[in-house]
């Protein structure tokens, strides 16, 4: 297919991954930001091309993933009221909160719809007007302008029965997170080419001047992957640290300029928890004042409470990095996608689903 | 096209019921009395009968071929109940017979059940009964006995079927895993996911350009020709929810032994790869309606491709894998690049992803 079938070629696979084995000359370590670019590479069997000596790490880039427990409780909570009406992108549906996921409460009555834009939840607002309808605001850049396009056209719309809870993250202040950790392996980066679609280029130059680290903006298709990693190594062997971007097919260096301005209009950068990593400065999206009365968790009274994740669950280790998921020992055994610890066991860009679910032949 | 129900059936024909009337079903269409009676009159004996008396018995009674028998049961559940490419009437035929024709069955007789939601309307059901005997005609089976009940607005889709089937065994093969055989080819007869991406895309309102069609469609008549043709068939399942990863999961563990595919063999046609990409979902796990694997020995699998390929519409029949004697067993997928990984059954319904 076309844009597709091209960018899975198998002999320019092969060529690629023969052009990484000949300039590697030592072990290097690289983070795939993207949950999504984590399951190409486990679907295709990406790292399999690889030498042995170039590690792949698993990167934070799953928003299901680090959406943390207490909003997942939250959401859990406002979809159980009668009256409400719950929208939520489909992969936030089998996510465990402490005591149930989405599905029991729409198994129990909740009325908990799929939706595919945040703009859908605005229609079914605007056809319901006797009911409550929360969208579940879930994502990092790439999804922000959409929710941010949804509280503005519900805002110029005057609905009164619409509010979003924010769960939005950023990706650049999670990476310096994990550059800032004394167990960090990670030695370059592959940002996500779809944040980078809508952010621009522009916010990784800091990062690589501050911890002289090579970013390499990269799609998700096994050729992009494969020629990100070779502009990585690249970068590393010859001592460079640069913002590249192979995914220029997507990726304009300033990004989308509208969707920023939208992103900006509607949100305010805030400190976030990560689930499972714990709270990173000027890490999250929240609503700005001007569209304060959208906000679900001020609608509905919700307070903020601790929740304890499950102490066997290592997804907090995985999501930063430290381990890959076959290295903690509930990996398949008391955790698997019927009956998971934490979310990246059920997540379509979660680490954990993409190992369990693309386990490699072991003879 | 051969009719065995007694007179054909003008299609054409407005609906039967009054429509002044009864535009839309009403519970007294499932209580047992006049309104009833004039529903199974006028509608399903219209349809479906041959207008003689042993339609309107308690039970059926038939004269059955001396031999093995398959009996099988599946109930329908769709919404939209039309779509492109079918309607749940259609798909409760040829799944049924596709059931039977996994044992390698001439299909013969078919029941259909039919919860109706109140409200349903009295046009929309004319339309799929008269879809149900187009598609019954075309298999070459009857409907001989039903049930009708009606539930109250909000506590059905619309409408469910029911149907069970029974079809004549004619020939001496065990068809099922416990006869597939290390070296087996694994053919699979057309491309795959149509029929679950279909239904997405109007379910859904994706607005996806161009119409994606359902795939559903009969398939016992080339089964039979493979049978005919002395094909020595192990094997066969049909791929419906769960798509092909469940039902040669299902196989590989009934059978004890490892199945190997190649990526790069498995149809998947190009509107419904994209439309999958676009929303993350794995065609091969997503269901079809007219698509079946077939388990032959390998010398047996280029005669039973061009059977299968034979004036068919729709896809093209190939070879997507074999039988491996490896432990544990599972299915396991050469992808397009070269390595391999297991392909897995799916943990529940596949979810579009975030981003």
């Amino acid at each position: 297919m076309k844009y597709l079938d091209e960018y899975r070629d198998a002999d320019a696979a092969r060529q690629y991954a023969q052009e990484i084995a000949r300039v590697t000359t030592q072990p290097w370590s690289i983070m795939e930001v993207c949950g999504g670019q984590t399951h190409s590479i486990l679907k295709f069997g990406i790292d399999q091309l690889l030498p042995d000596c170039v590690n792949l790490i698993h990167g934070p880039g799953c928003p299901v993933c680090v959406t943390p427990l207490e909003l997942i409780d939250q959401a859990l909570e406002i979809a159980a009221r009668p009256n409400v009406i719950f929208c939520s992108f489909g992969d936030m549906l089998r996510v465990p909160g402490s005591t149930a996921d989405l599905l029991s409460i729409k198994a129990g009555g909740g009325d908990v719809r799929i939706v595919y834009s945040p703009l859908d939840a605005v229609r079914i607002a605007g056809e319901n007007p006797v009911s409550e309808v929360v969208f579940f605001g879930v994502g990092f850049e790439t999804t922000a302008p959409a929710t941010a396009m949804a509280a503005y056209q519900a805002s110029r719309k005057g609905l009164k029965n619409f509010s979003i809870l924010v769960s939005h993250v950023l990706v650049p202040p999670a990476m310096e997170a994990i550059l800032a950790s004394p167990h960090c392996r990670v030695q370059g980066f592959l940002a996500a080419g779809h944040v980078c679609a809508v952010m621009g280029c522009a916010e990784y130059e800091p990062i690589v001047a501050r911890h002289r680290v090579p970013i390499v903006v990269t799609g998700f298709e096994p050729l992009d992957i494969l020629q990100g990693v070779l502009m990585c190594i690249a970068q590393l062997e010859q001592g460079r640290a640069e913002v590249e971007n192979q995914y220029s097919r997507a990726v304009r260096p300033a990004g989308n300029q509208p969707a920023q301005d939208l992103i900006r209009e509607v949100f305010t950068v805030v400190p976030r928890k990560w689930r499972g990593v714990g709270e990173i400065p000027q890490s999250g999206l929240g609503l700005s004042s001007a569209y304060a009365a959208f906000d679900a968790a001020k609608k509905f009274g919700l307070t903020d409470r601790v929740v304890l994740e499950p102490a066997e669950c290592l997804s907090g280790l995985v999501l930063q990095g430290h381990i890959k998921p076959p290295e903690c020992p509930a990996f398949g055994k008391r955790c698997t996608p019927e009956h998971p610890l934490g979310a990246t066991m059920v997540s379509s860009e979660g680490a954990c689903a993409a190992y369990y679910r693309y386990r490699v032949l072991t003879k | 096209m051969d009719t065995i129900m007694g007179d054909p059936l003008d299609f054409t024909a407005s609906c039967p019921i009054p429509i002044q009337q009864y535009p839309r079903i009403q519970l007294a269409h499932g209580g047992g009395g006049k309104l009833m009676h004039q529903l199974v009159e006028r509608m399903f004996l219209k349809a479906f009968g041959d207008q003689s008396e042993e339609m309107r018995h308690d039970s059926a009674v038939l004269n059955m071929p001396a031999g093995r028998m398959a009996f099988t049961t599946d109930s329908y559940v769709v919404r939209p109940l039309l779509f492109p490419g079918g309607d749940i009437g259609a798909m409760s035929v040829f799944g049924t017979v596709n059931d039977l024709a996994m044992s390698g069955a001439r299909p013969l007789h078919l029941s259909a059940g039919f919860i109706l939601e109140e409200g349903l309307p009295m046009e929309t059901l004319w339309k799929i009964v008269c879809s149900m005997r187009a598609a019954a005609d075309r298999c070459g089976v009857r409907i001989v006995t039903g049930d009708t009940k009606v539930v109250d607005k909000g506590k059905g889709d619309g409408m469910f079927i029911n149907t069970s089937g029974i079809g004549v065994i004619e020939h001496s093969l065990n068809i099922s895993p416990a006869s597939v055989r290390v070296g087996d080819a694994i053919l699979v007869n057309g491309d795959l996911g149509r029929h679950g991406m279909a239904i997405m895309s109007v379910r859904e309102g994706l607005g996806f350009e161009g119409t994606l069609e359902s795939d559903s469609a009969p398939v016992a008549a080339p089964v039979l020709e493979l049978l005919a043709a002395g094909v020595e068939i192990h094997c066969l399942r049909d791929l419906t929810r769960g798509g092909l990863a469940s039902a040669l999961n299902e196989i590989a563990q009934a059978a004890n032994l490892r199945l190997l595919l190649q990526e790069k063999l498995i149809p998947v046609r190009a509107d419904v790869h994209a439309a999958c990409e676009v929303l993350g979902l794995d065609p091969l796990l997503v269901a079809c309606e007219g698509r079946f694997v077939a388990f032959v020995p390998p010398q047996d699998a280029p005669r039973a491709l061009s059977i299968l390929n034979r004036g068919q519409s729709g896809g093209s029949a190939v070879c997507i894998g074999e039988v491996r004697g490896e432990i544990p067993p599972l299915v396991a997928l050469q992808t397009v690049l070269g390595p391999s990984r297991i392909l897995d059954m799916p943990s529940g319904e596949q979810l579009p992803r975030i981003c």
